[in-house]
């Protein structure tokens, strides 16, 4: 069996693509011509064989994290050790929680080591991990619907603001949840540390017993989900405006918790066409920075 | 095809197969994809499900499936120009719209430089168009449809053996309340996409709409067409029918057929039967409102079909004849004797006239939803391709400008802008995305000469070589558009 990693220029000849398996990567860095060649020689080489070295621990990464001890070798299955290491003595929660914002984190770590770079950015599928230099800053767009491209806002971060890592999760993304968010962006100083607030998050948006929602064991869907029986959302009829409050407030409640506790930035969460933002700096930048409302009145 | 780098590794279990297309080593369940959303299983076999997709020709010519390549080393023989055509789907749009389109592809073919400027649209001005074959009645013309609660869209006229609904459009999008522009456009994001969607008509059904699929009126799959109107259906099978039943009568709301009456009978020589028909009667044997519309015989809202008759002649009518009752789907059927009384008494239906049921049944196409989404291409997009919009419309116009959506060939409208229509069934899964605004996205093409397309103002400084492409994007494995129920 021979497996090539994907490692390419994407259309715009600006950023890079790097897919290996589940992992799918696009790139962008700023800086001197040289330097960002070297920055995506970086990336290409740190990703050479990553996929390989998770795969080789993921019975381990797939159990529930021990909160005192951490069995992992790998730097990057330790980042996400690490990650949700908070969470774990109150919720059930596995370092797969984190993989996608340790693998951001890592590859971007490798391109900002071996070139001097103004920003960077390393995007795992919504999961990403951010680098920014005096001045400099970032317009992040926030889906409310991984599951369909809608832009629901956008937010800018500046370098100095603490926020390097940005996150979503939800039940209409490719991993599973135990709660019912159409999706939860959140903020925090590293992009592992938001890939498992967000899945914390998105858990606690929820109804629980409610009859709109139904759930079914993990393993039913995915044999192999880190999730066993667990229940999680598969669908959720409407709820009432009462509902959709309750549901966020919950959900709020739990970032609110996390961000006294230092652990994100801000954190905005959706259901069902409502949004309730939890933030100490404004996330809403407002929809009128981006003329979406100009540009479909086609 | 499944090349050898993506072999499928039986794992015990029949229904759930083990792609070893990565170290993850997913299993993997009948219809669901890996941790990747790149592989999936597809009836216990391992198939490629990428975002970025390039269609052979052969695919929306009908043709046969398109191989793809697995890992990361391209062969180079599969795409053989001119065959391939590349999509929008996956091309992402960006802002503002003066932005040339994410990929404006240049090919040879037939030594003409060709452009295809591929975009996905962002249609605020769009609904679908929904067929439903059915007898049954789903509810009154301009009635309103309902989703959640909330108005999508109108019942319009009703077709031949079938009832056509219009949903979405601007003021639906755009011009309610925020929950109805939402609900609007998930709905017709869903619809478009092939999923299955819940509508209720006021004053009529509760209707499950999918393309491709039988509609579900009331929680009940339908299964058939109707063969004809029950005046066509007389004329079928009348030779069928003669010498074995003095009557028969197919129930229809529309045009109720009485076999004595009609012109088919009477070329048969078959005698007035003494029968009273309720209803107004059009011409010879053959009836309008026997019945109130509903779901029961015929799309009547009757259950027994007797209730559309009026008491026999006496002077025509003599007691033991015979009378076959049947709806223009073969659904509902029975088989009557005349008492003493001339009171018609149902009894069990003697074989030749059942197999004569059948045989209608035998008849009716499958019911099913057929969704045809309708946008229309207005400046912003246009500008996406070229300097000066109104060219590109004039080049379509002039038959210049191929018009495709997600490579599937669309019906444009003769008149202003670009409005076309395409049937959802012949784009790949999850072609159709939103915009919260709202407004759907959806993917079209525009293909010319590339002289065409400059004469137009294209972009020219954004013009790339195909070969460009191949190197990050995946065909796609995909099955022929012919099939209409491929998809879940």
């Amino acid at each position: 069996m021979s497996r090539v990693p994907q490692i390419g220029l994407l259309a715009d000849g600006r950023r890079l693509h790097l897919q290996d398996g589940p992992i799918d990567l696009i790139v962008e860095a700023r800086g001197s011509e040289t330097a960002v060649a070297a920055a995506y020689q970086a990336a290409a080489r740190r990703f050479a064989g990553l996929l390989d070295e998770l795969c080789a621990e993921l019975p381990l990464l797939r159990a529930a994290a021990d909160p005192a001890h951490c069995p992992l070798r790998g730097m990057v299955a330790r980042r996400m050790h690490a990650a949700v290491v908070p969470f774990a003595r109150e919720h059930f929660i596995t370092p797969m929680a984190a993989v996608a914002g340790a693998v951001a984190e890592e590859i971007l770590g490798a391109m900002v080591q071996s070139a001097v770079l103004t920003r960077a950015y390393v995007n795992n599928g919504g999961d990403i991990a951010l680098y920014l230099q005096g001045g400099e800053h970032f317009t992040v767009g926030l889906i409310d619907r991984p599951d369909a491209c809608g832009l629901m806002r956008t937010t800018i971060i500046g370098s100095g603001d603490p926020s390097r890592g940005i996150a979503t999760s939800g039940r209409h993304g490719r991993s599973f949840s135990l709660g019912i968010a159409d999706a939860v962006t959140v903020l925090a100083p590293t992009a592992s540390q938001a890939d498992a607030a967000a899945t914390i998050i998105a858990n606690a948006v929820d109804l629980p017993e409610h009859p709109a929602v139904s759930r079914c064991p993990a393993h039913d869907l995915q044999p192999d989900s880190d999730l066993g029986a667990r229940l999680v959302t598969r669908d959720v009829a409407a709820l009432s405006d009462r509902d959709i409050a309750a549901g966020l407030a919950a959900g709020a409640a739990c970032a609110h918790h996390l961000a006294m506790k230092g652990l994100i930035d801000g954190a905005a969460l959706r259901l069902q066409g409502e949004t309730a933002v939890v933030a100490l700096k404004d996330l809403d930048a407002a929809a009128p920075r981006r003329p979406i409302e100009r540009t479909v009145h086609a | 095809m499944l090349t050898d780098t993506t072999a499928v590794t039986a794992a015990g279990n029949a229904d759930k197969i083990r792609c070893d297309a990565c170290p993850v080593m997913c299993y993997i369940k009948p219809g669901a994809a890996g941790a990747c959303d790149r592989y999936a299983n597809h009836d216990g076999e391992l198939v490629r499900v990428d975002p970025h997709i390039v269609l052979e020709r052969t695919v929306s010519h009908g043709g046969r499936l398109v191989p793809f390549q697995a890992g990361g080393d391209w062969d180079g023989k599969i795409v053989h120009e001119p065959s391939v055509f590349v999509t929008a789907i996956g091309a992402g749009t960006t802002y503002p719209d003066y932005k040339p389109a994410p990929f404006i592809v240049s090919s040879e073919v037939d030594g003409v430089d060709m452009v295809t400027v591929v975009t996905e649209g962002i249609f605020s001005y769009c609904g679908v168009k929904v067929k439903i074959d059915t007898d049954r009645h789903l509810g009154p013309e301009t009635a309103t449809v309902r989703v959640q609660g909330e108005a999508v869209g109108h019942v319009t006229t009703g077709e031949y053996g079938s009832q056509m609904l219009s949903l979405g459009g601007v003021h639906h999008l755009t011009g309610g309340s925020k929950k109805e522009g939402r609900v609007t456009c998930d709905a017709l994001m869903d619809l478009s996409n092939c999923k299955p969607v819940e509508m209720t008509i006021d004053g009529g059904a509760t209707v499950v709409v999918q393309a491709g699929r039988p509609p579900i009126v009331n929680g009940v799959a339908e299964e058939r067409m109707r063969v004809g109107c029950g005046s066509a259906t007389i004329g079928m099978f009348a030779k069928q029918w003669h010498g074995k039943v003095d009557e028969v009568v197919v129930v229809d709301d529309h045009i109720t057929g009485v076999l004595s009456e009609h012109q088919a009978g009477k070329l048969l020589d078959i005698g007035d039967s003494g029968i009273k028909m309720k209803g107004r009667r059009s011409t010879p044997g053959r009836y309008f409102q026997v019945a109130e519309p509903g779901t029961g015989w015929g799309g009547t809202k009757i259950s027994d079909p007797l209730s559309v008759l009026g008491p026999f002649d006496p002077k025509t009518a003599r007691p033991g004849m015979t009378m076959l009752m049947v709806s223009t789907t073969g659904e509902h059927a029975a088989y009557y004797q005349l008492d003493a009384a001339l009171q018609p008494i149902e009894q069990e239906m003697p074989a030749d006239l059942r197999a004569s049921v059948e045989r209608i049944q035998e008849n009716c196409e499958p019911a099913l939803c057929t969704v045809l989404f309708m946008g229309g291409a207005g400046g912003s997009l246009r500008a996406g391709v070229t300097d000066n919009p109104v060219r590109l419309t004039r080049s379509v116009k002039e038959a210049l400008t191929r018009v495709t959506s997600g490579g599937a060939p669309v019906y444009v409208w003769p008149g202003g802008g670009i409005t076309f229509m395409v049937d959802v069934t012949r784009l790949p899964a999850g072609a159709f995305g939103y915009v919260p605004t709202p407004a759907l996205v959806a993917p079209i093409e525009f293909t010319m000469r590339l002289s065409d397309y400059a004469a137009l103002g294209g972009h020219m400084d954004y013009v790339r070589p195909l070969a460009s492409l191949k190197d990050n994007t995946e065909i796609r494995h995909m099955s022929a558009p012919s099939d209409p129920g491929r998809r879940p």
